[in-house]
């Protein structure tokens, strides 16, 4: 046993627990985006033990950092009680919830034994030089594409946001 | 190697957190006296022995400890007992990356004075600096009081806007340096440049050989100077000192988001702020300022000048010691501005802050990534 398996397996308690955090203080939604947080914050860790180096530092940069900060703020200006969401919503979140378990049980089962030992990785793997050379050649069309639905959402939002104020 | 790593990180914490942070209260108290026409801090004695207040930092301590820790009724216990910590430990891991020192041979053996230099250095702090956010969001929340509240709310707007133009002003200087470690972007910086070099590559004008004599440090002041007017002000806003003191508001929100805290806790929120000055003098002295460089004065000059006389290892040790000097020596002139700029301007208004940072520090600093790459392609595309 290396270290990284220890630490894969430690986080991995970490992220799983923090998850299941999330989903049961569904009524307490500022502990349930804490609880998000750490969830992102130990999938970055395991990124970085996959030698994704950029990929994590992007995780807890845009993720953990940006899109739950918003999450909170949208929460703390909202400043909702737990009896503001309805009880028919949480049967169907169960139901779904216990669907996706099942699915993962049955997934974990079917392949659990001996995994085939990772190939060694390229020379500066994961790094923003590999990445950035990757996005900017070989996908650029993807990349543009998502830029154009990005400002497409901003614009929306914008035009929302507007009709209320006047 | 671990070891190697172990003595690094218990020297900057030693040096950093233990030494210098509890000075910079001094600092700070004294400066502010001087600038508004006072004594300062001179009370605090042993036995009649002041040394000048800076015993003050200790008695703040004593005192803080001793105090009680009181949690409001109503508030979130577990969220209002971690929130300080949770502020408190990005300010001090982030100076993982931060080099106080260069590269050094000592025989067979070739040292780095920095804790860690991973490929994605800068990425590092802006990682860690996203998550510090969350300290004051959770003290904000987890206290049950609407200003408090309050406070939590404006800290997260104001973090999320700035870490957005932080990033983005510093981008002109990847590119200058085409490196994101920090280590390797002191190496870059410790040597010269010609100043109307640029003459030569960007209007085809033949230079005079004296003018190659005029000659400034490779320093990211120097590349990008609009990029250090920007990043410290963004930097500046990030740390929510004043003038962009906002989330604490005195004159509306009383103390803002540590307005329930008491004893040590609230002196945590108070010391991760006074590390964090310390972060950003060390980061701005890193990117901007040539980090441990000597200006005119590079590592091969000093080691080609004493080496001969004596020997590699010894010239090697000096250099060290003078380059660490350096460093620190940057690192209080940053923190001298940071000073300087607290106690010199009034508090923003929130709309104006949020203005600086969108309409204003946003557009430049793409305007400056745009510029800077078309001046790159221009110098690369001469001979």
């Amino acid at each position: 046993v290396t270290v990284p398996v220890v630490l894969f397996y430690v986080f991995a308690v970490f992220a799983v627990l923090s998850a299941l955090g999330m989903v049961l203080n569904a009524r307490n939604t500022v502990a349930a985006a804490m609880s998000l947080v750490v969830t992102m914050v130990a999938l970055a860790v395991i990124y970085l033990l996959l030698e994704a180096y950029l990929v994590a530092a992007i995780q807890i940069m845009v993720y953990a950092g940006a899109i739950v900060v918003l999450f909170l703020f949208v929460v703390m200006l909202l400043n909702l009680r737990s009896d503001d969401f309805a009880p028919g919503r949480a049967r169907l979140v169960r139901f779904a919830g216990a669907l996706l378990g099942v699915f993962a049980v049955s997934e974990f089962v079917r392949r659990s034994g001996a995994l085939p030992a990772a190939p060694p990785v390229p020379e500066g793997f994961g790094g923003y030089h590999a990445v950035g050379l990757a996005l900017y050649t070989d996908y650029v069309l993807l990349v543009e594409m998502a830029s154009l639905l990005l400002t497409a959402a901003i614009v929306g939002a914008l035009i929302l946001a507007k009709r209320k104020i006047d | 190697v671990i070891v190697e790593v172990l003595i690094k990180s218990l020297f900057i914490l030693l040096v950093v957190v233990a030494a210098l942070a509890p000075v910079i209260t001094w600092i700070e108290r004294k400066q502010s006296a001087v600038m508004q026409d006072r004594i300062g801090a001179n009370r605090a004695d042993i036995s009649g022995i002041t040394v000048l207040g800076l015993l003050h930092p200790l008695a703040d301590v004593i005192k803080l400890l001793s105090k009680e820790d009181v949690v409001p009724m109503g508030a979130n216990r577990v969220m209002h007992l971690i929130a300080p910590l949770v502020a408190a430990a990005p300010a001090v891991i982030a100076y993982a990356v931060i080099p106080y020192g260069g590269v050094y041979t000592f025989g067979s053996h070739t040292i780095s004075l920095v804790a860690a230099n991973p490929d994605w250095g800068l990425l590092y702090i802006f990682a860690i600096g996203s998550i510090a956010t969350y300290g004051t969001v959770m003290a904000g929340w987890s206290s049950n009081n609407n200003w408090s509240l309050l406070g939590g709310l404006r800290a997260s707007a104001q973090m999320i806007s700035y870490e957005v133009t932080m990033g983005l002003s510093v981008v002109g200087l990847f590119m200058v340096f085409q490196t994101l470690k920090l280590q390797d972007m002191c190496l870059a910086q410790d040597t010269t440049f010609r100043v109307f070099g640029f003459l030569q590559h960007l209007l085809g004008v033949s230079v005079p050989q004296w003018l190659d004599w005029v000659r400034l440090p490779a320093w990211g002041i120097f590349y990008q100077p609009l990029a250090f007017l920007m990043f410290l002000t963004t930097i500046m806003a990030e740390n929510k000192r004043p003038p962009f003191d906002l989330p604490e508001g005195e004159s509306e929100l009383i103390a803002g988001y540590f307005i329930e805290y008491s004893g040590m806790r609230f002196g945590l929120f108070f010391m991760s702020e006074f590390i964090e000055v310390v972060v950003i003098a060390g980061l701005i002295a890193t990117l901007f300022l040539g980090g441990w460089s000597i200006p005119y004065l590079s590592t091969q000059t000093i080691v080609g000048a004493i080496a001969p006389v004596f020997n590699e290892g010894f010239a090697n040790g000096l250099a060290m010691i003078l380059h660490f000097a350096t460093f620190m020596l940057k690192v209080v002139v940053m923190i001298w501005v940071q000073m300087l700029l607290r106690w010199t301007l009034p508090r923003f208004r929130y709309d104006q802050v949020m203005d600086l940072c969108w309409k204003i520090i946003l557009p430049l600093s793409i305007a400056n990534i745009f510029v800077t790459g078309f001046v790159i392609l221009l110098i690369r595309s001469t001979p």
